[in-house]
């Protein structure tokens, strides 16, 4: 377990670095002189002078050479030192939080969605592995992979929202206005990790210890509770890990689709305007909530399986 | 390169022959009169369909039929560059790192792991936000996502081969690293290449379209399919028709390259 905490740590210092120099890059790209744009953002584009902009290059250390501009990024990173929005002048820290919640909500309504879809259809074809309802949901889950979630989220904006109006394409103040984004990405995931409980199913019910469990006398419930649930949850568990990336991904596209406030949303708005400090702390977000669901997931596998300490 | 035309499944040969003709009619369709995807001619905006327009036109009144085909062509270009470089390095990387000892090694996992401690897509628009609308920037960033995979693969299956017998006798024999490479590595490692390759190639069709899609990736008026996608949205209740083809395309295209990937997801 402290061998996967200290990687994960790693693999958190690693992406905030990764981020802060990939951005520090973008800001020396920006067109134009970095002074006079500081001061024009704080003093207002009529006060601007060359001393103005001096006093600010100056205060900020802008004359210092290019390698300790870069420590000084990276030290107000390591701070959580944001600094504010180009676009809309707040703290970027206050515009995370605000954000950050509509995103979990809508990640969480979306795991759990994926998780009514896709575990009983999962269950169901692996015990009745080959039968129709299997290839159907075989034909189904490819059909729903090969689209982009936004494509997903667009048919279903046709469906539900203009052809028999029962859902609200955008907002986000009722429950209501949740529904279409979570069910988008939740089909999106489910569409994968249906057929990997279905595997796993597959792989205990034909397994020996499975047959022995029922050759000994218990029920098919018995069975299924006392050999079949943890067995088959630790490789779908274990797979949730590499599912995640397309869970971030997923978010990013479905809060653009429906203009969700949340992270995703902001970090394309970012991209578009150029608002470096924004970009930067969205950015950051997704990759720490990246590392934490993973952690999460690593130490529900230590949990499923305490035979070895492996990290899965 | 060693085997002959290797066995394919029904869904291969399936995913094969969709890929090829769509291929094959994005570079038919310029040759057959339609080679103008941004010329606009605003009179005849959401034209129907007719002999002149075989798709109809957009809300510009550009034809759709030469949008797709260059959009095709575009997103087959894209996909084709960024798995072949991403697969050479990757695999380089791979080899290298089994063989080269432990300091490589070492150094190679690191830049690995840092380029996986992101999610794709943004490091993607990450990168794309250096330069917004390049070309060149969307391939560096989507190769840089891509190598990691093959790099993993690669090296994890190369390890054990090393220690086998056949390599280490090999290696006593005298041939080179080149020949050891191409006799014993490349055919043990050759299918899970090219199957990464196929899911590769659907990813950097995605990527690019997701791009486009959120106005981080290439500019208008360039035809691209995530951009289509997004800029047709607004006429869908006059125009649904037009905005289902970009979105038909990209599914065929995706699904193409998963179904030739075969099962081994």
């Amino acid at each position: 377990m402290k061998n996967i905490l200290i990687k994960r740590l790693l693999q958190l210092l690693m992406m905030v670095w990764s981020v802060g120099s990939i951005t520090f890059v973008l800001s020396r790209m920006l067109p134009g002189d970095m002074a006079y744009r500081i001061a024009a953002g704080r003093y207002g584009d009529d006060a601007v002078s060359a001393a103005a902009a001096n006093a600010v290059r100056q205060e900020l250390g802008l004359n210092d050479p290019v390698w300790l501009q870069y420590l000084h990024w990276l030290g107000e990173l390591l701070q959580c030192n944001l600094g504010t929005s180009l676009v809309s002048g707040n703290p970027i820290t206050a515009e995370l939080q605000h954000q950050l919640g509509y995103t979990l909500l809508l990640a969480a309504a979306a795991m759990f969605l994926s998780a009514v879809i896709a575990i009983p259809l999962g269950l169901i074809c692996g015990f009745r592995a080959n039968s129709w309802l299997d290839r159907g949901g075989l034909l189904l889950s490819t059909l729903l992979r090969s689209q982009p979630v936004f494509c997903l989220g667009l048919l279903l904006i046709l469906l539900f929202a203009l052809k028999l109006s029962w859902f609200p394409v955008a907002g986000f103040n009722a429950l209501a206005h949740l529904f279409l984004p979570a069910l988008t990405l939740g089909l999106s995931l489910a569409a994968l990790s249906n057929r990997v409980i279905r595997n796993s199913t597959l792989r205990v019910s034909r397994s020996d210890y499975y047959l022995f469990a029922k050759i000994k006398g218990l029920s098919d419930w018995q069975t299924f509770k006392r050999h079949g649930i943890r067995n088959i949850a630790l490789p779908v568990v274990a797979f949730m890990g590499i599912q995640l990336v397309g869970l971030i991904e997923g978010v990013i596209m479905v809060e653009s689709l429906f203009a969700w406030p949340g992270i995703g949303h902001a970090l394309s708005h970012a991209v578009f305007s150029r608002d470096i400090p924004m970009l930067q702390g969205t950015a950051l977000t997704c990759g720490v909530l990246f590392v934490s669901i993973n952690t999460l997931v690593d130490g529900c596998c230590y949990l499923l399986d305490p035979r070895s300490n492996r990290t899965c | 390169m060693l085997t002959p035309l290797p066995k394919l499944s029904y869904g291969q040969w399936l995913g094969a022959a969709i890929l090829s003709l769509l291929l094959l009619s994005a570079w038919l369709v310029p040759l057959l009169g339609h080679h103008q995807p941004n010329v606009q001619h605003l009179q005849h905006s959401f034209a129907p369909i007719s002999t002149a327009l075989p798709l109809g036109s957009d809300q510009f009144g550009r034809d759709m039929l030469a949008r797709l085909a260059a959009a095709v062509r575009l997103s087959f270009g894209l996909s084709l560059l960024c798995v072949t470089s991403s697969a050479l390095i990757g695999v380089a990387a791979g080899v290298i790192a089994a063989w080269g000892g432990r300091r490589l090694d070492a150094l190679i996992n690191f830049i690995a792991n840092t380029v996986m401690a992101l999610p794709g897509l943004v490091l993607v628009l990450l990168i794309a936000g250096i330069a917004p609308g390049s070309f060149a920037m969307l391939y560096l960033g989507i190769s840089l996502t891509l190598w990691v995979e093959y790099f993993r693969v690669v090296r994890a299956s190369v390890q054990p081969l090393l220690q086998g017998p056949e390599l280490q006798s090999s290696l006593m024999l005298g041939f080179s690293r080149w020949y050891l490479f191409r006799r014993h590595i490349w055919p043990a490692i050759a299918s899970n290449v090219l199957t990464l390759a196929a899911f590769g190639a659907a990813t950097s069709v995605l990527m690019m379209a997701s791009t486009g899609f959120v106005y981080a990736g290439l500019k208008p008026p360039t035809a691209e399919l995530g951009l289509m996608i997004v800029e047709l949205f607004p006429y869908f209740s006059e125009a649904s028709w037009v905005l289902l083809q970009p979105l038909c395309v990209l599914l065929l295209m995706v699904l193409g390259f998963n179904l030739l990937a075969g099962q081994k997801a």
